[in-house]
């Protein structure tokens, strides 16, 4: 079975599937719908296998494929996976069939077409799985480009207030991040000797000038995709304007590329200049905690509310990558998958409560926990597991991050302990505004809010419940895959852990 | 008295280039002779058999490297790949001029002397055909064209130049609607073409007045005489720039680089879309091989020279064609600031003097001549009772109305953008690669910002198709007839598989990229 191409299936089965969605006749919708979601769970599980087949302690890339594809430039399509890589595409696996049955009637209230919704969902599967199993530097760039376009389609054709504008603005900040990020690939091209192969590249080494170019280059287009300050400015209104489903995929898997990438590419391939901007990136990511926290708190629209949480999130994923320790770097591939959980599932809840009461605006609701009492509580939950209560998975990766970064960095790890507090304001006082106190009697107006979550919503939000209590518990499966992926990262650029830490490691982990 | 010797000609080798015009002057005897219901058909199948012979003789040329008539005309790597470049393309422009079914009577006028804008005028609109010069015009731009790209020396080069612009002058001025705007185009064209003209010539005497200075050799304008004295002339070095220069001008004004781009959006607009076309594929093309050879065979010597000049030129081209793109509300000017642009990157390719520069930019002039030929094929198509809806604002919504032509041309502005998977990728790296290879990486920076840029004009009719609502005015697109079609997909496709497998194409530019000298 370890002979399987699984990468390469993997990539190409969701493009299949969505050419076969996208002829399906227009009036019929359900059955595209049907096809796209059991599609879906075939590409769930072939991944299920995958993690199966993946031996934990073999070798760092598995499932290496690799075929010609432009030798005039020495492009090829290489497709390997580490840890890091498995564990994100499982995360997409998951949560796509997950977004197609919460998606079920989103697009219905726009006039486009049902099956070219489901068939862009397929779409994006594709491009989310080819950028993470990419072992190319050009083909990672080519996937990297290419998932805009149906991202943009989605959100621009399906989405909600402002959707041009949100669609548009997405598209160019990613655009020019992708054109700087061209840049040092072709940079990167020709002082690596005209090979675009990953671990060719890993090996070579560059002036020191270059180099930071080259890193700047990458670290701006990943910067941008993740998002961080002050790059951030497009995720709010792109996950405001979104459809739900998509924003879920949106924050949770798409952005994750811009960390990834970081992980992948920014620190193996240039560690020196890497070490030489980490204070800056430290910089940038404590910023964004603090500054979106607050910014999150005085948000009035749902959506928004959710994107800049994330923006606070990826603060704390950008401190674990640049504390440069294997426990920060494991928390914050952990938190990676965490956050994809637990953001979706407030993205997706957050969508249900929207499309019953047909507004995205906090102050329209108000003691809604009283007419819809389940989909409260799942609100409340998925608002616990984003601030990070303990017995929740994103604790885990959170406390992690912070005792990584502590060990070598105390201040940083200080001031990222504040967001810590304030994510308990955003989240708290959103979850009291809309589903408790006294009930908002328009409310009751709403014939939407008197139907609590059916048996397709309650199928959406379980597994992510359960992983979330189930990872909040025993992680190890996951650090397992994880560990010795940063652990060869950290190698990489030639970080040794402080002595204490590594003790601790293992007992977090554990 | 001594013998007149004759230089030895090779016919073969310069079939493609005979037969073209050979071509165009059978062309003109039907037009004479034949009856003129018949004419269009005759005209069109001569016209496409003529190209088909021309493009059958330079694939059986290939493995020729050679300098024949004299030493007047080269062909080698780069001349075949280029002339068999125009020639597929030229076949698409001929389909879309010989389209008459998506305008009764075809794009062009009828009678060009009937005075514009009076009642026989309109008349003439409605029904008539259109005139069938159009091809033997056609056939001898192409004919020159094909001289223009072989040419190896300065004369040669001259007067292909005027062969192929001629022609181009009198296509301009034949659009059957809005005919005042296609003569002002016209007549805009050929006044800027005459004086670029000029200035060639004149550099050309200067070149020859700079290579008269070296003892021992005879003084000429082919390009090894001048190879070798940029090398050794003892003459005055202002000579050479100064005839650098004014050749240079002559040809980026038909590459339509700025400073010398301001007929562009002009004529581009004015002239029959599927003449726009042809210039943007074909003259593109035939420019951008003329300034390989001139740069890298004659003046090689003088690299140093003309390269930061020519780097603020391709800087400045980027930045114009991208800025002012972004101001457009015509679709066909925004096309021509995008060539503009285009020649920009074009440009940065000439200026990586290696083999790789040579071939990524033979790759993008073919590449791209697809892409602008498909996206003008739509631009024919999408109209109302007036003609072709030209105004952005009457494309909103056009993706509710035609989903196919609208995805289709979505494709293409995404090509334009530069989104991997399409040859506007493949072709953007193909230059940019050597050219930062070859160290000119403030070039490379420079073309990736402005692509930046040129990311938005595109966006926004992408926008304008499919995020807006499709409002009255908003034209459907015209059913093509079987010309414009196979045109159109003829376009699209390429830039699909010169976008995802690039490689065979990059291997023929490869083998084709070395001059002979």
């Amino acid at each position: 079975m370890s002979n399987f191409p699984f990468l390469s299936v993997l990539t190409v089965a969701p493009l299949v599937g969505a050419l076969v969605v996208a002829l399906l006749p227009r009036r019929r919708p359900e059955l595209a719908k049907q096809v796209a979601f059991v599609w879906s769970l075939l590409v769930l599980v072939l991944s299920v296998l995958m993690w199966i087949t993946f031996k934990v302690g073999g070798d760092r890339f598995q499932f290496r494929e690799s075929y010609p594809w432009i030798p005039n430039w020495g492009v090829h399509f290489t497709f390997a996976a580490d840890g890091i890589a498995l564990v994100m595409l499982m995360l997409i696996a998951v949560l796509v069939p997950l977004v197609i049955l919460a998606s079920w009637h989103d697009a219905e209230s726009s006039k486009r077409s049902v099956p070219i919704y489901f068939a862009l969902l397929l779409v994006l599967e594709c491009t989310m799985i080819g950028v993470f199993a990419a072992a190319d530097v050009f083909l990672f760039y080519v996937f990297f480009e290419v998932m805009l376009v149906p991202m943009y389609f989605l959100i621009g054709s399906y989405g909600g207030h402002q959707r041009q504008y949100a669609a548009v603005k997405f598209f160019l900040y990613s655009l020019v991040g992708g054109l700087f990020m061209l840049a040092a690939v072709i940079g990167l091209w020709v002082v690596g000797g005209k090979t675009f192969d990953w671990q060719a590249l890993s090996q070579v080494d560059i002036s020191t000038g270059t180099e930071r170019w080259l890193f700047l280059g990458f670290f701006v287009a990943f910067a941008i995709k993740a998002p961080f300050f002050p790059f951030h400015t497009w995720l709010p209104d792109a996950g405001g304007a979104a459809p739900a489903g998509a924003a879920a995929l949106l924050v949770g898997v798409l952005d994750k590329v811009g960390t990834f990438g970081i992980l992948r590419y920014c620190l193996p391939l240039f560690p020196d200049a890497a070490k030489w901007f980490a204070p800056w990136a430290l910089a940038l990511a404590l910023i964004g905690i603090i500054y979106a926290a607050l910014l999150a708190v005085g948000q009035n629209d749902l959506k928004r509310l959710v994107s800049y949480t994330s923006i606070a999130h990826f603060g704390f994923i950008g401190v674990g990558i640049f504390a440069f320790t294997t426990q920060a770097g494991t928390g914050a591939v952990l938190y990676m998958v965490n956050h994809g959980l637990a953001t979706g599932l407030l993205f997706l809840v957050v969508g249900m409560l929207i499309a019953r009461r047909g507004s995205a605006l906090i102050s329209d609701f108000g003691g809604a926990g009283k007419l819809v009492p389940v989909l409260a509580g799942v609100l409340f939950f998925a608002g616990l597991a984003s601030l990070a209560l303990p017995g929740t998975a994103p604790f885990i990766s959170e406390f992690l991050v912070l005792i990584g970064a502590f060990t070598v960095n105390k201040p940083v790890a200080v001031i990222a302990t504040l967001g810590i507090i304030l994510a308990a304001a955003y989240v708290l006082w959103m979850v009291q505004r809309t589903t408790q106190g006294t009930l908002n009697p328009a409310l009751t107006e709403v014939d939407g809010m008197r139907r609590d979550l059916n048996l397709r919503e309650k199928v959406v939000v379980a597994p992510l419940i359960a992983l979330i209590v189930l990872l909040g518990f025993y992680p190890k499966p996951v650090t397992d895959v994880i560990n010795p992926a940063v652990q060869a990262t950290m190698d990489d650029i030639g970080r040794t852990d402080p002595a204490p830490s590594v003790g601790t490691v293992q007992e977090a982990s554990k | 008295m001594t013998e007149l010797k004759l230089p030895s000609i090779d016919y073969a080798a310069l079939a493609p280039i005979l037969i073209m015009l050979g071509a165009a002057l059978v062309g003109i005897l039907v037009e004479a002779f034949v009856p003129r219901h018949r004419r269009h058909l005759v005209q069109l199948s001569l016209a496409l058999l003529a190209v088909l012979a021309a493009l059958t003789m330079v694939v059986l040329n290939a493995d020729d490297r050679l300098l024949t008539a004299g030493t007047a005309i080269a062909v080698d790597g780069p001349t075949l790949f280029l002339q068999g470049g125009i020639l597929v393309l030229a076949a698409m422009a001929l389909l879309l001029i010989g389209e008459r079914v998506v305008e009764r009577g075809g794009a062009f006028v009828a009678h060009a002397a009937i005075t514009a804008e009076s009642v026989e005028d309109r008349r003439q609109a409605e029904s008539a055909n259109g005139a069938t010069e159009v091809y033997p015009l056609t056939t001898f731009a192409i004919g020159g064209m094909l001289i223009f790209v072989a040419a190896n020396d300065l004369l040669t080069m001259f007067i292909a130049l005027e062969v192929f612009s001629l022609p181009l002058y009198l296509l301009c001025a034949l659009a059957r609607r809005r005919r005042l705007l296609s003569q002002e185009a016209a007549l805009k064209y050929f006044m800027l073409g005459a004086y670029a003209s000029a200035f060639f010539l004149f550099g050309v005497a200067l070149i020859y007045g700079f290579t008269a200075g070296t003892p021992g050799r005879s003084a000429g304008v082919d390009f090894a005489t001048i190879n070798a004295a940029v090398s050794d002339s003892p003459s005055s070095r202002v000579l050479l720039f100064a005839g650098m220069a004014l050749l240079a001008i002559g040809l980026l004004f038909k590459a339509a680089a700025a400073p010398f781009h301001v007929w562009t959006p002009d004529v581009y607009q004015g002239a029959p879309t599927p003449v726009t076309g042809f210039m943007a594929a074909c003259t593109k093309v035939a420019a951008f091989g003329a300034l390989l050879r001139v740069f890298h065979v004659a003046f090689a010597g003088a690299s140093w020279d003309f390269t930061p000049v020519l780097g603020v030129v391709a800087v400045l081209t980027m930045l114009v064609g991208a800025v002012l793109a972004v101001t457009q509300t015509d679709i066909k000017r925004l096309l021509a600031y995008s060539s503009i642009a285009n020649a920009g990157y074009l440009l940065v390719g000439v200026l990586a003097p290696s083999k790789d520069g040579l071939s990524g930019t033979m790759f993008y002039l073919v590449a791209y001549g697809f892409s602008v030929l498909a996206a003008f094929a739509v631009v024919t198509l999408v109209r109302d009772g007036d003609g072709e809806a030209t105004h952005l604002s009457r494309w909103a919504g056009l993706g509710r109305r035609s989903p196919f032509y609208a995805s289709l041309f979505t494709f293409i502005l995404l090509a334009f953008a530069g989104i991997p998977l399409t040859s506007g990728f493949t072709s953007k790296f193909a230059v940019f690669g050597p050219a930062l290879a070859e160290g000119r990486a403030w070039l490379v920076v420079a073309g990736v910002l402005t692509s930046m840029v040129l990311a938005f004009p595109y966006l926004r009719v992408v926008v304008m198709m499919w995020l807006s609502e499709p409002g009255d005015s908003t034209p459907t697109v015209a059913v093509p007839g079987g010309l414009t079609s196979a045109a159109l997909m003829i376009g699209v496709v390429a830039t699909l598989v010169l976008g995802v497998a690039p490689a065979p194409l990059l291997d023929l530019a490869t083998g084709a990229a070395e001059f002979v000298r």
